[in-house]
């Protein structure tokens, strides 16, 4: 087995060996159900598609990626068990792969356990099965994103809470800054392609775009270009602050 | 064999490790002594790969740490400070990581896990998680992760801190076990420790090496190298003692009284014809072979001025 699968298998049974993954699942499957029906209006909309479902997830994903992406690194730190690891024969690349990928898997798996609401309305319905597909894909991209986010910031502290409470304001930004009341700030001022920048900055756009069933090449490679980077950042950030 | 040469590790402004420079051979155990951040942690975590020297150079089998990171810490079998590990896991199931990470598969890996688990005595707690385990049994988790996978090179820092005196008498059993073509380095503060189990022995102080020997050439570097304790039943007394040729100074603890020798040539035969002389009756007599609490208080208050 190569290093990343040995390092990926440690952190899934490390989930599963605590409440953290039963929890998480429970909480994410809850609220999903809460908002696509009470705030998504899931059957007064009385269209066959999981619009009101797939609109809450960037909501949704502010709190609980970073929630779940806190401990990645800050506990290592903590607990010391940065040095065992580190010192034992793995590249640091596949540390931080690793660790991101396991767990971006449990996302999704957790994003595959919303199959019911898909169920229903195929059942109620004769939704477009294909932008479905489109936008479960996109909601675990866009997961993967915040995650990496997350990811790094874990890196900078060895505090839970400073880690969750950053990864959170700057997930934030990256969701608003598509939203009109951000861009009227540029907008007096700044030039087009500032703001398109701005814009184009944002996960809801790629999201959006995604979810419509589009699988645009660019939008897949603006959410594999956020990961990457953030996950190089996290490889600096663990360099920067390994003495501490 | 480990070189390290003129290795540096700077926080700032602050110098942790200054300019080290020592080789490690085969069947060498080298005992690091110092006060707390002397920078012996620092050192060991330049050796195995987890800090970055500032400047220096350090090889590991030929392998260069920075360069060549990978090759070096396979080698090595590292227990750190404290002796971390992943609380939530079962000590079997984290010793299979750290088989599947070194590289065992299938009965091997069985096998090197077993022997682990039997030579630190872990086998009552084998199947619980880590973290409901006492100090000594989390420490020796950590000791058979390390020895593992048999390393030519063991570093090991404070590997008996926390230990009851049972739990330290066996890993010192446990390093001086190990067969003879290995390295290991280990930290400690204990000075017993030291002639217990090391061949070598080195003071660091300041981020610097204040004296390196063997322990009996560090012993004899201490005031009371050949000195001569003696033990009288009552209170006598004991000030003409001074007077013997070749005694610079009298030292009173307790019942004991030891003679400090200005040098070593045939002092106890003068002290024995002087007890004679004086019709005084020792209890008990022996010349010391000097302390090592003595020798470093010495050198790291000298490296301190």
């Amino acid at each position: 087995m190569s290093m990343l699968g040995v390092v990926v298998k440690r952190e899934l049974s490390s989930y599963l060996a605590t409440p953290l993954a039963f929890i998480f699942t429970v909480i994410f499957l809850v609220l999903n159900g809460v908002f696509a029906f009470y705030l998504g209006n899931f059957y007064e909309r009385g269209q066959a598609d999981l619009v009101s479902f797939f609109s809450f997830h960037p909501w949704l994903y502010l709190f609980l990626v970073p929630a779940l992406a806190m401990r990645l690194w800050s506990e290592e730190r903590k607990t010391g068990t940065i040095e065992l690891i580190m010192t034992l024969p793995i590249p640091t690349k596949d540390l931080i792969i690793g660790k991101f990928l396991a767990s971006w898997l449990f996302i999704g798996a957790a994003l595959l356990l919303t199959f019911p609401i898909w169920i229903t309305v195929n059942y109620l319905g004769d939704p477009d099965n294909g932008v479905i597909v489109a936008s479960y894909l996109g909601s675990w991209f866009m997961a993967g994103g915040f995650l990496a986010i997350g990811c790094c910031l874990s890196a900078t502290t060895n505090n839970q809470v400073i880690a969750f409470i950053l990864s959170v304001v700057v997930c934030f930004l990256f969701i608003v800054s598509g939203f009109p009341m951000v861009l009227d700030v540029f907008q007096s001022w700044a030039p087009a392609w500032l703001i398109d920048a701005v814009s184009s900055l944002s996960f809801l756009t790629h999201f959006n775009a995604i979810s419509r069933g589009v699988l645009d090449l660019r939008d897949v490679l603006y959410f594999a270009l956020v990961i990457s980077t953030w996950l190089a950042a996290t490889a600096i950030v663990i360099d920067m602050k390994k003495a501490e | 064999m480990i070189t390290v040469k003129q290795l540096t590790k700077a926080f700032g402004t602050f110098t942790a490790v200054n300019n080290l420079s020592f080789d490690v051979k085969p069947g060498e155990v080298l005992g690091f002594l110092g006060p707390n951040g002397a920078g012996k942690s620092t050192t060991m975590k330049m050796i195995t790969g987890f800090l970055a020297p500032t400047a220096g150079v350090v090889s590991v089998d030929g392998h260069d740490i920075v360069k060549d990171t990978i090759a070096a810490q396979r080698l090595i079998g590292y227990l750190p400070e404290g002796a971390p590990s992943y609380g939530e896991m079962t000590v079997e199931s984290f010793l299979k990581f750290i088989a599947e990470v070194r590289g065992f598969k299938g009965q091997d890996a069985k096998n090197c896990i077993e022997k682990a688990i039997h030579t630190v005595e872990l086998e009552s707690v084998r199947l619980q998680p880590i973290d409901t385990l006492s100090k000594g049994f989390k420490r020796r988790v950590g000791l058979a992760q390390a020895v593992l996978h048999d390393p030519k090179i063991l570093i090991l820092d404070e590997p008996t801190d926390g230990l009851d005196p049972n739990q330290k008498q066996h890993v010192r059993e446990l390093i001086q076990n190990l067969s003879k073509d290995k390295i290991v380095i280990i930290s400690t503060h204990i000075l017993e420790e030291v002639s217990a189990v090391c061949t070598r022995a080195m003071i660091i102080a300041d981020g610097a090496i204040v004296a390196d020997g063997t322990p009996a050439e560090l012993q004899s570097m201490s005031r009371y190298h050949n000195a001569i304790s003696i033990r009288f039943d009552s209170s006598v007394d004991t000030s003409s003692l001074s007077s013997i040729i070749g005694v610079s100074e009298v030292v009173h603890e307790g019942d004991w009284v030891t003679l400090i020798p200005e040098n070593s040539d045939g002092l106890l035969e003068r002290v024995n014809n002087k007890l004679e002389e004086l019709n005084l009756h020792a209890e008990e007599i022996f010349v010391e072979r000097g302390r090592l609490d003595d020798v470093f208080r010495k050198v790291t208050r000298e490296a301190a001025q």
